[in-house]
């Protein structure tokens, strides 16, 4: 099981590496772009490629690249945001489980247990119904939704690794709980957790992007790749790129992570 | 007559991963004649579940066969298209595999994969199949051969389900059969049952096969010819007498060496009595909710009594799951006890690691039973073992690093492995650093668990050596932990037997062989094979002429009696099965928990 | 031996029933952790003090919180969800001829969805590594990646926009044929089915390859045991459970993925309903309906639970 942990390493750093791409792109792409993201230009709407615009122009007739980078800023940026958010508690819960007293474990593997039998997307509309569509409410939602996930893995990789007879030998040698989370316990914990953290990441991008298409994720005058697909639904008929981009960038950002992690798990 | 068996430069050649092909086998020969038994003798990772897979045309995935010829009872394996191999397997040449508990399907009943490979080459209608099986259930002496059948694997013990595999094997009256460790997995007394079963049959049929195994002296029971492996290539073959007792190449003669009883105790002179450094006193340990009694509901470490003197070596024998890995984490403060009490150079220790003082934590240090995880695979071997010298003694820096190159060097290994991560060491490499982070700390008593368990024979007896050193050299006690006979004879001044997490005998090591012993100390050592040739008949023959007392099922037994009850063969009946045995102790020997009056015993008695 | 499966089984139950409670306690304090909302959302911000005090009056909200939950949790057991803070409608009789809608779209997709990905599934299990094992993991990887509303917008693509087959949009109501009732459904089903599919064809497949790789099956191959009999007999009995754990799993993906394509196809199902509502923040409606697909989901994750114990064989009960 070590051994894996060890040989698997390139797996994680391609993933690492892409997400990085991704954040970078986030942050660096709408600077590149001279349009102003909310004026209607006077050009046709769904206008094809030219060298003005060059994805063309969206429902409203604006420069679909300009909303494009925005879009991949939000979606990039909020889902990364909630993974943090989910990836650290979930982590933080799951070592807790498995290092503090035994109620611990029974209380949270009982919330975890709880939330994971209300199907996410419902989970999404219920508080978005409740709590509406601002970033946070977005972050915060998303990041409690995939907590549990994150939770369990980290318990499994952390009981797993506890049950190890270095961990034994450093409790034997009476190391304190502290040192034995952080020197033997989490270094070892960490590739697995990248693999955890790319697959978390993409079911979040995954949910927002539902969410946005639904109408109840990022809302105008912001922009998101879900959103964007759901306004200029109607170019559909015209093959327009404003329509077809985002649903590529999406496809490229997904699978391209998972090709990454080659994961063969399920989706949760 | 041509040979039953031929292989012929066999060369097969495999890959891990994306990896580059390489050699798994290379050049291999060796024929077998009609009647005779092969063993394949070699240390792990030597080809020779490879070699003998290929015999019945099963090559595992990302190998394959790049040269050479297999020729089985008529049969040019090499060149059978899967059809025609699918028609010999099971039929000509059929297997037993290392591991019955994973090799048997868990959701079928035994009967039916019992008669599985006789009934898919159509050889006799169901119902006269099953009746073989039977008789063969008998003739392996399994217990209730009418209706074992219809159990499911998943309720029968490693031993019966390796005999069971057995009969699955003969069951079409193959004329190769390939046994592959099948004793391997199993504790000593139920070896010897089952290696007797299979020779017994056999015996009767006059079978055809490959055996193989790491065990000499199993080697020396079963097989007539035999052939040494190494890294896929063939040392040395001939007859088993020649390669057992007048071995010409050095590697065969390196193996024979550490499969060797021998003492290390020689060139110890023989000390003044000790005082006692480590008591443990009434010990109980188990798991689950307190009775009314005040014992756990399991219970699983029996009130067990004994003492190691200082500088002294300690052996705990017993099969697995009586209990020795649970005493060392408790005796470690990893596991809480119910009653009893442990002294440290006669002061208590706590139950729990956490209550105990630093300096008691330093004293008493462990060594942990599996190579692979016990080493932190994120931290190069010289952090973790500056870590401990920083811990205990207060080291840093410069000073450090040389009181690491030291213990790198009382372990006999390179200061340069010192910044290498464990995955780049072998499993005697990582073993050794395991032994070199308890000495860190400078302890007294260092407790070892099974460490040589899943070492290959040559490199577990060189540890067995260091240990000794060890002693010699820093006056250092040891508990150790084993369930091998040999090692622990080998080593260890003293002996716990552990039966069913009782203690029934604590004594001196030398006199296991001699001199009068609770029934299951008699019954581990005479269970240990020999290597010579015709042991195995000798022993049995000797159990058979012992007038054994009908078996009485254990679960019928009131838990206050003896233990070993159920299997004793010495047993008073009236007695035994009445009154909680009494602890007795035989002057200059043992101390034993058993109702056989030691003086009423012949050999005692001359 | 029997007594300690229904002994499992029961524990299985008990989980069940808790999970059911969180998920009521769950949905009702989600809902009201603001009742402020629900005055606003039906006076508007301008309300005068005296109509918000009058309004949660009427509605209870001046009420304890527990006594609350136990008004609401009445009316759920007599199948009462309350009115919509829309049109005050009964939010039952809303659900209703959905809720029919819903769960025939639903079991249609999954009568075609799970027979074709058992049989990818196991199929590609036991052609591992063979180039039809790899074209249906790359596929699958790829469906699995993108969002529902992807995989449902290219279907209206190809066969509504480039191929004028279909009616992209579903009218349920105006079905009198058959033939209609194929063009009407024959979308949002196939869509659905294969958004739960490739899924559903991965963990089969992980499921199977799981048991392929077992010391028992290389046993049986070495026994001379030929490759139906293998499958059949040896590896099918130990993968049952796993599988239909799987099936379970992805169908409950189904749940979500009904959500998305009910919206695309304006399919007249409980979905766009609850959509609707949260858009409007209509709370007594997304109660409703979020409490309809979580016991769905509970009883499916539960009925795979117990047909795996069942499976498990003797002597491994646990
Ligand atoms: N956490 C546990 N709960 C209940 N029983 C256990 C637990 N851990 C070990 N055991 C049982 O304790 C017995 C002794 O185990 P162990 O001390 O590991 O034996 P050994 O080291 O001699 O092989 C076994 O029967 C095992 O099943
Ligand atoms: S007490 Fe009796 S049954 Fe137990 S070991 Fe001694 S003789 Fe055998
Ligand atoms: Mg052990």
């Amino acid at each position: 099981m070590i051994v894996r942990i060890g040989s698997f390493r390139s797996r994680h750093d391609r993933a690492v590496v892409l997400i990085a791409f991704w954040l970078l792109l986030a942050l660096l792409g709408p600077l590149c772009s001279s349009y102003d993201l909310g004026a209607i230009g006077s050009q046709p709407v769904f206008s094809g490629p030219s060298p003005a615009h060059l994805l063309g122009t969206d429902y409203l007739g604006r420069d679909t690249l300009a909303r494009l980078l925005n879009g991949i800023r939000h979606t990039v940026l909020l889902c990364f945001a909630s993974t943090v958010l989910s990836c650290s508690i979930g982590t933080f819960l799951g070592i807790a489980a498995v290092t503090a007293r035994p109620w611990v474990e029974a209380l949270t593997g009982r919330l975890a247990d709880g939330f994971l039998s209300i199907p996410s997307l419902l989970f999404a509309l219920l508080v978005i119904a409740v709590f509406g569509t601002s970033t946070t409410a977005l972050i915060v939602t998303m990041g409690v939704i995939y907590t549990p996930g994150a939770y369990r893995t980290s318990r499994a990789l952390a009981q797993r690794i506890a049950r190890l007879d270095f961990v034994t030998v450093a409790r034997a040698r009476g190391e304190s709980t502290t040192y034995i989370i952080l020197q033997e316990i989490l270094p070892n914990m960490a590739g697995p957790m990248i693999t955890d953290v790319g697959l978390r990441f993409i079911y979040s991008v995954l949910l927002l992007s539902n969410l946005s298409f639904l109408g109840i994720g990022v809302q105008p005058p912001e922009v998101d790749l879900g959103s964007m697909v759901r306004e200029n639904m109607l170019g559909m008929a015209y093959g327009s790129p404003a329509m077809i981009v985002p649903v590529i960038v999406i496809a490229v950002l997904t699978v391209g992570i998972n090709l990454a992690l080659d994961s063969s798990g399920g989706r949760r | 007559m041509a040979a039953t068996i031929q292989v012929e430069n066999l060369e097969i050649v495999g890959r891990r991963g994306k990896g580059a092909e390489l050699p798994i086998v290379r050049d291999v020969s060796f024929s077998v004649q009609r009647g005779e038994m092969l063993a394949l003798i070699g240390e792990s990772g030597s080809g020779k579940t490879t070699v003998a897979l290929s015999l019945l045309g099963h090559i595992r995935k990302g190998c394959r066969i790049a040269g050479g010829k297999i020729r089985v009872a008529g049969y040019d394996v090499t060149a059978l298209t899967p059809h025609e191999c699918r028609s010999i397997r099971g039929r000509i040449i059929s297997y037993v595999a290392q591991n019955a508990g994973s090799a048997f399907n868990p959701a079928l009943s035994i009967m039916r994969q019992v008669v599985e490979p006789a009934l898919v080459h159509r050889i006799l209608p169901r119902r006269d199949l099953e009746a073989r099986a039977v008789s063969l259930f008998r003739a392996l002496a399994l217990p209730d051969p009418e209706t074992i059948g219809e159990r499911y694997p998943g309720e029968l013990s490693g031993g019966q389900l390796q005999r069971l595999m057995a009969a699955m094997a003969l069951m079409t009256d193959p004329e190769v059969v390939v046994f592959d460790e099948p004793t391997t997995a199993l504790d000593v007394t139920t070896q010897i049952e089952v290696l007797a079963a299979f020779k017994a049959v056999f015996a009767e049929r006059g079978i055809t096969g490959v055996y193989v195994t790491h065990d000499l002296s199993v080697v020396a029971q079963i097989a007539d010819h035999a052939v040494v492996l190494k890294d896929g290539a063939i040392k040395e073959s001939g007859t088993v007498s020649k390669i057992l007792f007048q071995p010409e190449d050095p590697y065969s003669q390196a193996l024979l060496t550490a499969a060797e009883p021998r003492s290390r105790q020689a060139d110890l002179a023989r000390q003044p009595e000790q005082p006692s450094l480590l008591d443990v006193r009434n010990l109980v340990v188990g798991y689950g909710q307190p009775t009314s009694a005040g014992l756990p509901e399991k219970v699983i470490v029996n009130h067990v009594n004994f003492s190691v003197p200082k500088g002294s070596m300690l052996g705990v024998i017993g099969e697995s799951g009586c209990g020795k890995s649970t005493l060392a984490r408790a005796i470690s403060g990893l596991q809480p006890w119910a009653a009893g009490e442990l002294l440290l150079n006669g002061t208590p220790l706590a139950a729990d690691v956490r209550e105990r003082t630093p300096e008691q934590r330093r004293h008493l240090q462990l060594v942990a039973q599996n190579a692979d995880s016990v080493l932190n695979p994120s931290k190069p071997i010289g952090q973790a073992l500056e870590r401990v010298v920083r811990f205990y003694g207060g080291l840093r820096g410069g000073a450090a690093t040389r009181r690491v190159n030291e213990l790198l060097d009382m372990v006999r290994l390179s200061p340069t492995l010192a910044s290498r991560l464990p995955s780049e060491l072998s499993g005697g490499q990582k073993q050794r650093i395991n032994f070199a982070r308890a000495l860190a700390a400078d302890p007294q008593i260092v407790l070892c668990d099974e460490i040589t368990a899943a070492l290959d024979t040559v490199v577990a007896a060189a540890i067995l050596d260091l240990m000794k050193e060890l002693q010699r050299d820093l006056g250092l006690a040891f508990i150790f932990i084993t369930h091998d006979l040999h090692a622990l004879q080998s080593i260890c001044d003293r002996v716990a037997v552990l039966y069913a997490g009782q203690a029934v005998e604590v004594g001196p090591a030398v006199a296991l062989g001699q001199g009068v012993h609770h029934p299951y100390t008699r019954l581990l050592h005479d269970s240990v094979p020999l290597m010579e040739p015709g042991w195995l008949e000798a022993t049995q023959t000797r159990r058979l002429a012992e007038a054994t007392p009908a078996p009485i099922s254990p679960l019928s037994l009131d838990p206050g009696l003896c233990c070993f009850l159920a299997r004793c063969p010495d047993r008073v009946s009236g007695l035994c099965d009445r009154v909680p045995p009494p602890v007795r102790s035989v002057p200059e020997g043992p101390r034993v928990l058993c109702h056989l009056p030691a003086f009423d015993r012949p050999e005692f008695s001359t | 031996m029997n007594r300690h499966l229904v002994l499992l089984i029961g524990r299985r139950f008990l989980a069940a029933a808790t999970s059911l409670v969180f998920v009521v306690v769950t949905v009702f304090a989600i809902t009201n952790v603001l009742p402020g909302d629900a005055t606003d959302a039906l006076l508007g911000q301008g309300a005068t003090p005296q109509a918000v005090a009058a309004m949660r009056h009427n509605l209870g909200l001046d009420r304890s919180v527990f006594v609350r939950f136990w008004f609401w949790l009445w009316g759920i057991l007599h199948a009462e969800f309350g009115n919509s803070l829309l049109n005050g409608l009964s939010v039952a009789d809303a659900i209703g001829p959905r809720l029919h809608n819903s769960l025939l779209l639903a079991g249609a997709s999954a009568a075609v969805s799970v027979p074709v990905s058992l049989f990818l599934g196991v199929t590609s299990a036991i052609w591992k590594d063979t180039v039809y094992d790899r074209v249906v993991s790359i596929l699958t990887l790829g469906m699995v990646s993108v969002p529902e509303f992807v995989i449902a917008t290219i279907a209206v693509y190809v066969f509504a926009v480039r191929l004028h087959l279909l009616p992209a949009l579903a009218d349920v109501g105006s079905v009198h044929s058959l033939r209609q009732f194929l063009s009407a459904f024959f979308m949002p089903v196939a869509s659905l089915a294969l958004v739960t599919l490739a899924q559903m064809v991965r963990m089969t497949r992980a499921a199977m390859a799981d048991t392929l790789s077992a010391p028992y099956i290389e046993m049986a191959l070495l026994k001379g045991v030929g490759p139906i009999r293998l499958i059949l007999v040896h590896a099918i009995p130990n993968a049952i459970g796993p599988i239909v754990n799987a099936v379970a799993l992805s169908l409950s993906s189904l749940l979500g993925g009904v959500v998305v394509i009910e919206v695309v196809f304006t399919y007249p199902g409980i979905s766009g309903l609850m959509v609707d509502a949260v858009s409007s923040r209509d709370v007594p409606t997304v109660q409703a309906c979020a409490l309809v697909f979580c016991v769905t989901y509970l009883f499916l994750t539960t009925f795979a639970d117990i047909v795996t114990i069942l499976s498990l064989p003797r002597g491994r009960k646990t």
